[in-house]
C-alpha cells in the first residue's frame, strides 16, 4: 500500500518487500484459522464423550437445549463404573496383558535389533526383509488361523491367549524403530569397548542401551499403545467376560442392545483411553522423534 | 625324511589351521550369538505370522466342517455372491478415500503448523494429536453415540445452520461416509506428524534459494518441498493404506456391517463368516484376499522409493 502511495520512490525491491511481508501475514492468519477449525473438530468427540459422561440419564433423555451443554454435572457415572467389578475386571486384564507384552516386546525386540544392526550373520538380511515383510499379513488376515492355533493350544477366553499373539502388532515395529537406533551408534564405540575386553552381553548393557535410550522409550511406548488399543484379537478370541481387556471389554459389555447407560459407556471409554493419553502427554516427544526417525530412515 | 617332511608340513598346516579355527570358532560363537538373539524374533515371524498364513492358505482350501478337501470351492464360491463383491468395492472405496483425505489434510496441517512460530508449535501439535492417542475402538464408541439416530449431536449442530437431519448409521452411503469420516479423523494426526518432521529436514536455504529466483509460494511447494518429501510421504501413504484396508474396529464399532451388510470391509466380513457364523475356511478365504491387494501396493511404492533413492544418489 505505501508503494502505491509514495508514487515517485523507488518501487523494485520495496514493493517486493512489501508483498513479501504481506504474504507472511496471510500464511500466518490462514495456518492460525485452519489450526483452530482443525482442533474444534479433533477434539470435538472426546470433548462429547465427557459432557455425555456428567450426565444423569435424565439428562441424556431429554431432547431439550443443546446435547453439547450439561446443565447438571454428576460424578454418578464416573463412580458406577469404576466400582463395578466387571470394569475393574477388564482393568486388570488390560494391565497384566500389557504389562507382560510390553516387556517381552522390548527382550525381543532390543535383543534382535542389536544382533541385526551389529553383527552380520548368514541370513541376517533375510531376517530383516522378513520383518518388513510381517507388515503385509495383518492381524485382521491373521486372526482366523491364529484362532484355530490359539484354540488347539487351549488357550482362546484366556489372556494368556492374548499376550501369546499381541507381540506379532508389537515385535515388528520395535525391532526396527530400535535397528534404527542402533545402526546410528558409531562403529568407534563398540571398537573401544572390544578393545578394553567387554563380551556382547556387556556391550549391550552399557553402551548399546544406555545410549539408544530415547529409542527405547519410544518402541516401549508404541507397545504399550498397541497392546493397551488392540482389538481385533480380544474380540475374536475372548468371550467370557471376565478374561476381556478394556476395548472390546467396554464395547460389547456395557452396551447392552436392550437398556443404553450412554452415560456409564462413555464414562468407561474416557476412563479406558486415559493411560495412553497421559503416557503421551508426558512423553509425546519422545515417541515422536522415534517414530519419525525410524521412518526418515526407512 | 619323508615322512618327516610331510610331517613338519602337516604340523604347519594344523597351525595355520589351528589359528584359522579360532577365527572360525570366533566368527562362529559371533554367529552363533547373534542366532540366539535373533531366535525369539525369529520364532515370532515363523511361528506366529508365516506358519498362520500358510495355514490360513490351507484353511480356505477345506470344506465348511473342516473334514474334507474343497479345492478353489470356496473362492468359486465367494466369486459367485454379490456380497463379496459388494465387500471388494467398499474396501477398496473405503481404503483409497480414506487414505486420500487423510494424506492432504495431514499434509495441510504440517504445512499450517510449520508456518507458525516455534513456541506455539507443540501445544498445537498436542492437541491435534487427541484423536491419534485414544484406542480407536473407544473414540469409534464415541462417534456412535454422536451418530445415534435419535440424539445426534452432529444433528442438532446441522439443525442450528438449519441443514435437514442426516441418517448417519441408517442409510448405507451415509454410513459409508460416516466409517471414512472416522477413520480419517483417527489417522490424519500420524500424517501431520510424519509430514511435520519431513517438512523440519527441509533446508531453509532451498526456500530461501527458491524465493530469489522469485518462486511463488505455489511453485515452492511444487518444486521444492514435494520432491525432498516424496519418499517420506510414499512410505506413509503404503503404511497407512495397510492399516486402513486391514481395518476392523471402526466397522465393528459404528455399524457392524449394517445396514444389510452394505458396509463391510474384508476384515469385518471375514470376522462375520470366519468367526461369528462358524465357517472357518470361508472366512479364511476372504481375508486371504487382502494379501495380494497390500503386496501389490508394496511393491510399487517401494520400487518407486528405491528408485528415487538411486537416483539421488
Amino acid at each position: 500500500m505505501s508503494a502505491t502511495t509514495a508514487g515517485e520512490a523507488p518501487k523494485g525491491i520495496y514493493h517486493l518487500a512489501g508483498s513479501l511481508r504481506k504474504e507472511r501475514r496471510w500464511a500466518l492468519l490462514t495456518a492460525y484459522i485452519s489450526l483452530v477449525i482443525a482442533a474444534i473438530i479433533f477434539m470435538a468427540p472426546p470433548f462429547y464423550m465427557f459432557i455425555t459422561s456428567l450426565k444423569g440419564s435424565g439428562e441424556i433423555a431429554s431432547q431439550i437445549g443443546s446435547p453439547w451443554l450439561v446443565r447438571d454435572p454428576t460424578l454418578e457415572n464416573y463412580t458406577a463404573i469404576i466400582f463395578n467389578p466387571l470394569f475393574q475386571r477388564f482393568m486388570f486384564n488390560s494391565i497384566v496383558i500389557t504389562l507382560f507384552v510390553v516387556a517381552l516386546t522390548m527382550v525381543i525386540s532390543i535383543l534382535a535389533a542389536f544382533a541385526l544392526a551389529r553383527m552380520r550373520f548368514f541370513g541376517s538380511q533375510v531376517l530383516a526383509t522378513g520383518v518388513f515383510l510381517t507388515y503385509l499379513v495383518p492381524d485382521t488376515l491373521l486372526f482366523i488361523p491364529l484362532y484355530q492355533i490359539v484354540g488347539g493350544l487351549g488357550l482362546l477366553n484366556s489372556i494368556w491367549g492374548l499376550i501369546l499373539v499381541y507381540p506379532t502388532l508389537t515385535v515388528p515395529f520395535c525391532t526396527w524403530i530400535m535397528i534404527g537406533y542402533f545402526t546410528s551408534i558409531p562403529k568407534e564405540l563398540d571398537e573401544a569397548a572390544l578393545i578394553d575386553g567387554a563380551s556382547w552381553s556387556q556391550m549391550l548393557l552399557r553402551i548399546f542401551i544406555p545410549v539408544a535410550l530415547p529409542g527405547i522409550i519410544a518402541a516401549t511406548i508404541f507397545a504399550f499403545t498397541v497392546s493397551w488399543a488392540a482389538f481385533v484379537y480380544p474380540t475374536a478370541f475372548v468371550t467370557t467376560p471376565d478374561q476381556m481387556p478394556l476395548t472390546i471389554g467396554v464395547v460389547s459389555q456395557l452396551v447392552r442392545a436392550d437398556t443404553f447407560a450412554w452415560g456409564q459407556i462413555m464414562a468407561g471409554a474416557l476412563v479406558a483411553a486415559l493411560p495412553p493419553v497421559v503416557i503421551y502427554a508426558f512423553l509425546m516427544d519422545y515417541y515422536i522423534a522415534g517414530l519419525t526417525a525410524g521412518a526418515t530412515k526407512g | 625324511m619323508v615322512a618327516d617332511g610331510s610331517h613338519a608340513l602337516g604340523g604347519m598346516a594344523s597351525r595355520d589351521r589351528g589359528r584359522a579355527n579360532a577365527m572360525q570358532r570366533f566368527a562362529r560363537r559371533r554367529s552363533t550369538i547373534a542366532f540366539l538373539m535373533t531366535l525369539p524374533l525369529l520364532a515370532i515371524i515363523v511361528g506366529l505370522v508365516a506358519y498362520p498364513a500358510a495355514y490360513a492358505i490351507y484353511l480356505s482350501t477345506l470344506n465348511r466342517r473342516m473334514t474334507a478337501f474343497a479345492g478353489t470351492l470356496n473362492f468359486e464360491l465367494l466369486f459367485e455372491s454379490d456380497t463379496f463383491w459388494m465387500v471388494a468395492f467398499q474396501s477398496c472405496f473405503f481404503a483409497i478415500t480414506a487414505v486420500v483425505l487423510k494424506a492432504s489434510i495431514g499434509f495441510w496441517l504440517a504445512h499450517m503448523l510449520h508456518h507458525i512460530p516455534d513456541k506455539g508449535q507443540r501445544k498445537w501439535r498436542g492437541m491435534l494429536l487427541v484423536p491419534w492417542v485414544i484406542p480407536p475402538a473407544l473414540s469409534t464408541l464415541g462417534w456412535w453415540w454422536m451418530f445415534d439416530p435419535s440424539y445426534s449431536s452432529i444433528n442438532w449442530l446441522l439443525a442450528v445452520i438449519s441443514v435437514p437431519e442426516v441418517p448417519w448409521l441408517g442409510h448405507h452411503w451415509w454410513a459409508r461416509i460416516a466409517i471414512i469420516m472416522v477413520n480419517v479423523w483417527i489417522g490424519a494426526p500420524f500424517f501431520m506428524i510424519m509430514y511435520l518432521a519431513a517438512l523440519k529436514s527441509v533446508p531453509e536455504q532451498l526456500y530461501e534459494a527458491a524465493m530469489i529466483d522469485g518462486a511463488s509460494s505455489f511453485q515452492r511447494l511444487r518444486y521444492v518441498t514435494l520432491p525432498m518429501m516424496a519418499n517420506i510421504i510414499s512410505i506413509t501413504v503404503l503404511f497407512s493404506l495397510i492399516v486402513t484396508f486391514a481395518n476392523y474396529d471402526i466397522v465393528r464399532v459404528l455399524t457392524n456391517g449394517g445396514p444389510r451388510d452394505l458396509t463391510h470391509v474384508f476384515a469385518s466380513y471375514a470376522f462375520q463368516v470366519g468367526i461369528l457364523s462358524g465357517n472357518i475356511p470361508r472366512g479364511a478365504a476372504v481375508s486371504l484376499f487382502m494379501f495380494p491387494i497390500l503386496a501389490l501396493c508394496a511393491f510399487f511404492v517401494l520400487r518407486s522409493v528405491t528408485r528415487r533413492n538411486k537416483e539421488q544418489m
